[in-house]
């Protein structure tokens, strides 16, 4: 399909040591998914850790997640949802070559991230103005062990922090990402970065869609 | 293989099926359920999961290597989670 003709690679965007356009694209893919493995371990074990001090202390842990905002939790999901629409679209757009649509797509994206974050912001601004937040200042006045919430909001600062984190090295691949698209680096035999991005974005979006179940609303029932 | 391009009616379908099951998950926590509100939530929180995997992510349309990875990842975690409550919540059969 492919010659081995200096000019052609450039043209198809293949570096030299792979074969093909498909064999470059699939090694793109599978680096990445073996990555994000390393990354469903790393928040794994932090799901495992909530899981068996939830069981330990489930009474702080549900009186915890009382002291969450219900809606401003489903609007991030519903917003960072969105940023996964949005980057879905932004591959779809380096797929078939839409050079302007695929920047537009990656800032939105960004947009949308900066949205969750902003909302996360004022989220944990209501934690330290209630003194919920672990540390000498942390008070709790129901008749919760101190101790049991206390490590509720341990692992919800821990979980969301790490969350928030990915989500900012995110966006900062997403600004180069985006300057990238718009200096025309991708094409519809290339754009294995744009695709490789994505992967990682809807990554940071799964963890998410477990975290806010996990945290705001387990024991609501009750 | 030549690369799969998902048409947009796809991803908009599976945003519509993602945030319904956002407001279901919301819904579900208030019911009483029991001991069952946590599992309809980790129920929805998969099949979440599952649609961004496959079609945000383009599982469904990649190769057998690749899809060998990503089950392999999950199953690891599976493994971890389950060995670590099976030791943690059996623990007070013994103390009886």
């Amino acid at each position: 399909m492919i010659s081995d003709a200096k000019p052609d690679r450039q043209t198809w965007g293949l570096d030299h040591q792979f074969d093909s356009v498909d064999q470059q694209r699939e090694s793109s893919f599978l680096g990445m998914w073996i990555f994000l493995v390393t990354e469903i371990m790393f928040f794994g074990g932090l799901f495992a850790t909530y899981i068996v001090y939830r069981g330990q202390n489930t009474d702080g842990f549900v009186a915890g997640s009382h002291e969450l905002d219900i809606t401003l939790g489903a609007v991030n999901t519903a917003v960072l949802i969105g940023s996964s629409l949005t980057m879905a679209l932004a591959v779809w757009a380096a797929q078939t070559d839409r050079r302007k649509a695929t920047v537009w797509f990656i800032l939105a994206t960004i947009l949308l991230g900066g949205v969750f974050l902003g909302v996360k912001v004022v989220e944990y601004g209501a934690k330290f103005e209630h003194h919920l937040v672990p540390g000498p200042e942390f008070h709790w006045p129901g008749p919760e062990k101190t101790e049991s919430v206390q490590m509720f909001f341990n692992l919800y600062f821990l979980m969301t922090g790490l969350h928030a984190l990915h989500m900012i090295i995110g966006i900062g691949i997403l600004a180069v990402l985006a300057w990238l698209a718009w200096r025309g680096v991708f094409s519809a035999s290339n754009h294995n970065l744009v695709e490789g991005v994505g992967l990682y974005w809807h990554f940071v979006d799964i963890v998410w869609i477990f975290l806010f179940p996990l945290l705001y609303l387990l024991g609501r029932s009750g | 293989m030549s690369v799969h391009v998902t048409p947009i009616r796809v991803y908009l379908l599976i945003f519509g099926a993602l945030m319904v099951g956002t407001l279901l998950t919301v819904w579900a926590a208030f019911l009483q359920l029991g001991a069952f509100n946590d599992i309809v939530a980790m129920a929805i929180a998969v099949t979440k999961a599952t649609l961004v995997v496959l079609y945000f992510m383009h599982v469904r349309h990649s190769t057998r290597l690749t899809k060998i990875t990503v089950v392999a990842g999950f199953l690891w975690l599976a493994i971890l989670v389950g060995l670590l409550l099976s030791d943690y919540f059996t623990r007070g059969f013994l103390a009886g």
